[in-house]
């Protein structure tokens, strides 16, 4: 009897479950498959669900308009290094606030995150300057330190979280064993610290991949990522949806892909101190 | 530990920066532009110019609100980080100036400027000098269904009305059938629906100011022209308009929704073009409509292309824009993809030549931009140059939110009354500040 | 526990970090105050080089004066608002269901972590044109389907729209963060409550919700951070039109399209004391909640 309610009650859940599973991602599969449409298939009416003759021609119309290539790498050059140089620079504080906490510990985190409230826009002239005077524009360089800059607090926050979890009596028995600080982070903290510090690096890699302001505004030829590549594309003359589509579904495979194959990594991880 | 950790990052940071620093190239040049289809068409022609002279292109396309984003910063902090910016008829003589285009007085003579129409010539220069070349220019005009046209029992003269224009899209709205009379542009932003109720504006005899440079928002023409333009969009055009630019009315025009559409010349190649529109053997063209006071609601726009000042690259970008504005250029695009596809509007002789005299719409898109008069553009004496837009820098963002209060009004969230207000409001407010007043 | 040494030590590990966004904050913060009692019109001929004209605080009195300056202090707020109660309650409810026995676990929940990779602004594009579009969008070949009139979405639930769009974008994140929490929910005490015959909804209010209070509050606040200054949303399908301007938006328009620099770094510096109003405000309960 309570078998058979639970398997009834197991057959509801997954269709609901699957249901608004399907209903959530229902617009990323719709620019997929409008990616694979002619221009008047995807404003047919009805609408195309899936049987139509799938064609590659958007793709290639894409690639050969725009370096496809080119906008990816920078996008990788740009996400990754902003992330590994915030991780670079937020493990030391991260790791003193969790272990060496002081009175202002919970003030200086709160101050980080507030750092975030300024809005770009508000800041477009005053950074505009400073690139122009460093010769900054169009350079990864310059890039990856301001996305770093903006993705510090966050990583901080998420960092100190994790620290936060590991015991500090392992800590202090490693240390009563002679352990030197290097050997202490070295040996004892990192592995603990691993899950943590990936899942930092993967949402952080996602946020740096999306930022779409100061990549359009400090780039020009050269230093452009996928969101300047995602500009050319907005809204050109004539249909443009399956043009759009392809250029969109280009634009966010590679984060899709990473993310899918990482989200066991992002649902462990990502709990900024949630748990407790 | 912490001086390893600086250590790689500094190591790091010198790989980035070598890598961005030493990539250049002398010979190429970078030039940004808007991703209509023309200059699309132009990127896949580069080869050739590449091959010609040895110099590189490397393109920065961008839709066109983020381009005048991003091209304007670049010239007002001097970024420098562009050879050749694709920029309009409202930009151009701002910019020229303040110096911050190289003038383009010494063109070769085999580029024959003076073959560049008048009009167009015009709008790009500042004081008689040259700053911008045409890549291509545009004014607007009347496109119809000439089916549906017939089946109504009309016949649209050359030179309509608007009374004859309203009367037309009435008697061809079926909304059974998802036709709609008439489709304009109702989206805010003072280059979409701000371009086009200024321009109906005009032609009902309203001005933005008056001679002292006061907004003109409480005069009656102006209540006259958008209590005319609600009214016809209501019983004619289609649903949900005030979101409506450009793209989304010519998408409409293209799949027979439309009845009748007023819009930019160079859209009569893409209404007419059997691969894209399902109407294209059924298309008429007329002038843009008139009030009879003397003003017709056309515009004057041109896509062109300036050298910013302080370029390391002057030769070679003036190398480039002579070969994409060029007489041969034109002859290029015809070769290879037929006269129909030309870039329009920018060159007398384009429009002497005999083969392009055959194409539908080219007779009607020269009359149309010689019928636009920048200096001159309203029935009442303004202090201003410019038809759909005001020639001062502080328009882009005075009219982009009046337009903002006007698409209210055709979302039918506020009455024109009230958007007049709030217009005259914003517009004096904005004058002052800019102190003009 | 601390020693002097290990104290030294850890100033001296922060000391990169703090550093660094200390300059990030203070430097644009500077220039921006800087602007925002100066006349800066870039396109009148304005620029450092020739020297900025003193005019006091006129920037900040015309911000405010100007009739758009409190809609959209009300625009940021519903759209902040709006995306915060959507994504936690939809939020709580999702992990809840996502934490129940069901076959394909590792499937839907791909699925529905899928929109927080994707790009703000190919979201925004994605929604706008294929299935906002009043004619040709998917949700108008619905409408049409069971007969209604299509509506016009971005005109005429401009606010509801965005909300939906950056909701879309924020809902993952809120599932993910609350789901794990969830997942601590010591199971065997709500199986007492059920043995006990307390109904789901009594086990929802007093062991649940308490029990994710925390995750609740985190999810606010670093939501809250990065729904103030959203843009692109906002950019790319209304321009800030049918009542869609924020604060950040209208800043926006002040230094772009009007190019004032003054008068837009004056609107900033408002836009930083809003954010600190709503910051002290969250402090206050993301304070007391973290500190359990």
């Amino acid at each position: 009897m309570a078998r058979a309610t639970t398997t009834r009650r197991k057959v509801i859940t997954t269709a609901v479950a699957w249901a608004i599973g399907l209903l959530i991602f229902f617009p990323i599969y719709w620019t997929i498959l409008t990616s694979f449409k002619t221009e008047a298939q995807a404003i047919n009416d009805p609408p195309l669900f899936f049987f139509f003759d799938w064609t590659l021609e958007n793709y290639a119309i894409v690639q050969e308009r725009s370096d496809y290539m080119r906008f990816l790498w920078n996008s990788v050059v740009l996400a990754g290094g902003s992330t590994l140089l915030g991780i670079l620079v937020a493990v030391p504080a991260a790791w003193s606030m969790a272990f060496v906490p002081s009175k202002r510990t919970k003030d200086i985190l709160l101050w980080m995150l507030s750092t975030k409230m300024l809005p770009a826009v508000g800041v477009l002239y005053p950074i505009s300057l400073i690139f122009v005077q460093f010769n900054l524009l169009d350079t990864r360089i310059g890039l990856v330190v301001v996305l770093m800059l903006i993705n510090l607090p966050i990583i901080v926050w998420m960092l100190y979280t994790y620290f936060k979890e590991i015991p500090v009596e392992i800590l202090e028995a490693a240390r009563m064993d002679g352990a030197s600080l290097r050997e202490e982070i070295l040996y004892i903290l990192t592995p603990m610290a691993v899950p943590g510090i990936a899942s930092t690096i993967l949402l952080n890699f996602i946020l740096a991949w999306n930022e779409a302001f100061w990549t359009l505004n400090l780039t020009a030829a050269k230093a452009g990522p996928l969101t300047a590549f995602i500009a050319s594309y907005s809204s050109p003359e004539g249909l443009f949806f399956a043009k759009l589509s392809a250029a969109s579904t280009m634009a966010i495979a590679p984060i899709l892909v990473l993310g899918w194959f990482s989200q066991k990594q992002l649902v462990r991880g990502l709990t900024f101190g949630a748990v407790k | 530990m912490l001086r390893k950790n600086a250590l790689c990052a500094a190591t790091a940071l010198s790989v980035f920066a070598a890598g961005s620093a030493f990539a250049d190239n002398h010979s190429t040049i970078t030039v940004a532009t808007v991703n209509n289809g023309d200059m699309i068409r132009m990127q896949g022609y580069t080869d050739q110019f590449t091959e010609a002279t040895g110099i590189g292109v490397e393109w920065v396309t961008l839709e066109e609100n983020v381009l005048r984003q991003r091209v304007t910063t670049d010239i007002t902090t001097k970024g420098g980080q562009f050879d050749i910016m694709t920029i309009g008829m409202y930009e151009t003589p701002i910019w020229g100036a303040n110096g911050w285009l190289i003038p383009l007085d010494d063109l070769s003579a085999e580029y024959d400027v003076d073959d560049i129409l008048p009009a167009m010539r015009g709008g790009l220069s500042h004081d008689g000098t040259l700053y911008a070349a045409p890549f291509y220019g545009e004014s607007s005009m009347v496109m119809y269904r000439t089916d549906l046209m017939e089946a109504a029992g009309l016949e649209m003269p050359e030179a309509p009305t608007w009374e004859f224009i309203r009367e037309a899209a009435i008697a061809m709205t079926d909304r059974e059938n998802d036709i709609n009379g008439i489709c304009l542009r109702g989206k805010a932003g003072w280059g979409e629906g701000g371009a086009f109720i200024t321009v109906t504006a005009n032609s009902f005899g309203a001005r933005w100011f008056d001679e002292d440079w006061n907004a003109q928002f409480d005069q009656p023409e102006w209540a006259n022209a958008l209590n005319f333009f609600v009214d016809l969009m209501a019983e004619a055009g289609p649903p949900g308009y005030s979101t409506n630019g450009f793209n989304e009315n010519l998408s409409l025009f293209q799949q027979g929704k439309c009845g009748m559409w007023i819009d930019a010349t160079v859209a009569a190649s893409f209404v007419t073009n059997p691969d894209d529109s399902t109407v294209a053997d059924s298309v008429g063209f007329a002038l843009a409509p008139d009030t009879g006071m003397g003003k017709r609601s056309n515009w004057l726009w041109a896509w062109a292309l300036a050298i910013p000042a302080g370029t390391q690259k002057e030769a070679e970008a003036k190398q480039f824009i002579e070969w994409a504005t060029s007489k041969e250029y034109i002859e290029l695009v015809a070769a290879n993809e037929g006269w129909a596809n030309v870039p329009p509007g920018a060159r007398t002789s384009l429009y002497e030549n005999p083969e392009y005299q055959a194409v539908p719409f080219a007779q009607m898109t020269l009359d149309s931009i010689n019928a636009a008069d920048p200096t001159n553009p309203t029935v009442k004496p303004v202090p201003y140059v410019g038809i759909q837009f005001v020639a001062i820098p502080e328009f882009a963002g005075i009219a982009t939110e009046v337009s903002q209060e006007f698409s209210a009004v055709y979302a039918g969230q506020q009455s024109v009354e009230e958007a007049l207000e709030k217009a005259q409001a914003i517009t004096n407010d904005a004058m002052e500040a800019a102190g003009y007043r | 526990m601390a020693t002097q040494h290990s104290r030294s030590a850890a100033r001296l590990m922060m000391a990169p970090a703090v550093i660094l966004l200390l300059g990030w904050m203070l430097v644009p913060l500077t220039m921006t105050l800087f602007f925002s009692f100066k006349r800066y019109l870039p396109l009148r001929g304005d620029s450092l080089e020739r020297g900025l004209d003193w005019v006091g605080f006129e920037n900040y009195a015309r911000f405010l004066s100007s009739s758009s300056f409190w809609p959209s202090v009300q625009a940021t707020l519903v759209i902040v608002g709006g995306v915060l109660v959507v994504t936690v309650v939809l939020g709580v409810l999702l992990a809840l269901l996502l934490d129940q026995p069901f076959w394909g676990q590792g499937i839907v929940r791909i699925l529905v972590i899928a929109p927080f990779f994707v790009m703000p602004t190919v979201s925004a594009l994605v929604w706008k044109n294929m299935f906002m579009d009043p004619v040709n969008g998917i949700l108008a070949h619905l409408w049409r389907f069971f007969g209604a009139e299509p509506v016009s979405w971005l005109s005429d639930a401009s606010l509801q729209s965005i909300i939906l769009i950056v909701s879309w974008q924020w809902l993952p994140f809120a599932t993910l963060i609350l789901l794990t929490a969830v997942q601590s929910l010591d199971s065997e005490q709500l199986e007492a409550a059920e043995m006990d015959g307390a109904p789901a909804f009594a086990r929802f209010g007093f062991i649940i919700l308490p029990h994710l209070a925390r995750a609740i509050t985190i999810v606010i606040l670093i939501q809250t951070i990065f729904l103030l200054s959203i843009f692109a949303e906002i950019f790319v399908t209304t321009g800030g039109s049918f009542g869609t301007r924020t604060l950040t938006y209208l800043i926006f328009q002040r230094v772009v399209d009007s190019q004032n620099i003054g008068l837009g770094s004056a609107g900033g510096v408002y836009a930083i004391i809003l954010a600190n109003i709503i910051a002290i405000f969250l402090m206050r309960i993301v304070g007391k909640n973290l500190d359990r």
